[in-house]
């Protein structure tokens, strides 16, 4: 099928500003969006920048904004999109070139919430043990692989950077509600301060956005209402 | 300073998190409160009938005064606390920020007295 597909690019060393560059492109109904970057970039363009890894939606390298809605170029098939595609970086963070942009203010606030277990009790002989129930509780949030895509569609987060934002907060999400885990009450500074979870709106674009099918904003709800339960 | 040490250095503060729980309890009771005074004063009552008499004779009555200045006082609190949220997200310039609460809340303030004066002293003037 035809596809003509706009690109925004902007290169900081060149453009003033960012612009769009239209391309056309003959690709079949299954092909996925990421093939439709590279056939750009491999036979029409070559200066064309994106993100890529695993191409197969468990790297998280290319979230952009397709259409309009976050998603992972290698995980949706241009049939889906259609004859027109309009493809942007993700909003919200410095585009340091075309659909590649700057990360590190997410990470930074992944770090902040200590994404890893914390437990100083004395390691057991055996392994530290969970019902099924208790594993169940925070299996959704296991699932992130931090591709930016829930926070980049947060509208409280494009107004508001310092939003610690929906990734951040599974992750929290994550080990809070592990049975094993101790540093709940450290997590709870960073994400019930005045630029955490409370800045969410519930807009649920987190939850149309994720690739993996997480239900962000009943993350966020469940973080609220712990945090909530916690002080009562 | 990172996101985590300024975290840190806010422990204890749970304005927040009660501000959140305060917009839920405060809707649901605006909720009865408004369409209340909604259906009473609007639907229940012929609009030719509301007049300073139909005033004036419910607030003979305490419990219309306290039903007013609750309506008011959340309302207002509700209203104004959103306000403080869109400003917070919307408002990033320093500066514009601090005019656009000063603004914000000497309007809640002014608003609010004036309501609650009316409605605590008001006396039924005979025609």
């Amino acid at each position: 099928m035809q596809v003509k597909c706009k690109i925004r690019r902007y290169n900081p060393t060149q453009d003033k500003k960012p612009y769009f560059s239209v391309y056309e492109v003959r690709m079949e109904p299954t092909d996925r969006v990421l093939d439709l970057l590279n056939e750009i970039k491999w036979k029409l363009d070559g200066t064309l920048t994106y993100r890529r890894s695993c191409a197969h939606g468990v790297c998280g390298s290319d979230a952009m904004r397709i259409n309009g809605r976050n998603r992972l170029a290698c995980k949706v098939l241009v049939r889906d999109i259609g004859h027109k595609m309009t493809i942007e970086p993700m909003m919200g963070f410095a585009v340091l070139r075309d659909l590649v942009v700057d990360m590190e203010p997410f990470f930074e606030k992944y770090k902040a919430v200590k994404p890893y277990l914390v437990n100083d009790d004395p390691a057991p002989v055996t392994e530290r043990l969970q019902t099924p129930e208790e594993r169940a509780a925070f299996d959704d949030t296991t699932k992130c692989i931090l591709c930016a895509a829930c926070t980049t569609a947060c509208p409280p987060f494009w107004s508001n950077p310092d939003f610690v934002g929906p990734a951040a907060l599974v992750n929290a999400h994550r080990f809070i509600f592990d049975s094993r885990d101790k540093a709940g009450a450290e997590r709870a500074d960073v994400i019930s301060g005045r630029e955490g979870v409370w800045r969410c709106r519930t807009v649920f674009n987190c939850t149309d956005a994720c690739p993996r099918g997480i239900q962000v904003t009943n993350v966020m709800e469940e973080v609220k209402r712990k945090l909530l339960y916690d002080r009562a | 300073m990172s996101l985590a040490e300024r975290a840190v250095a806010r422990r204890g503060t749970n304005f927040e998190l009660w501000s959140w729980y305060y917009f839920r309890i405060s809707g649901v009771l605006l909720l009865f409160l408004a369409l209340g005074h909604v259906y009473i004063v609007h639907i229940l009552t012929p609009i030719e009938q509301v007049n300073y008499a139909f005033v004036a004779a419910r607030y003979a009555k305490p419990f219309w005064r306290t039903y007013d200045l609750l309506l008011l006082l959340l309302a207002m609190s509700h209203g104004v606390n959103g306000m403080r949220l869109v400003l917070h997200d919307y408002v990033r310039s320093r500066p514009w920020r601090v005019f656009a609460y000063s603004v914000l809340y000497s309007a809640a303030l002014i608003f609010t007295v004036l309501g609650a004066l009316v409605i605590v002293t008001f006396q039924p003037v005979p025609e």
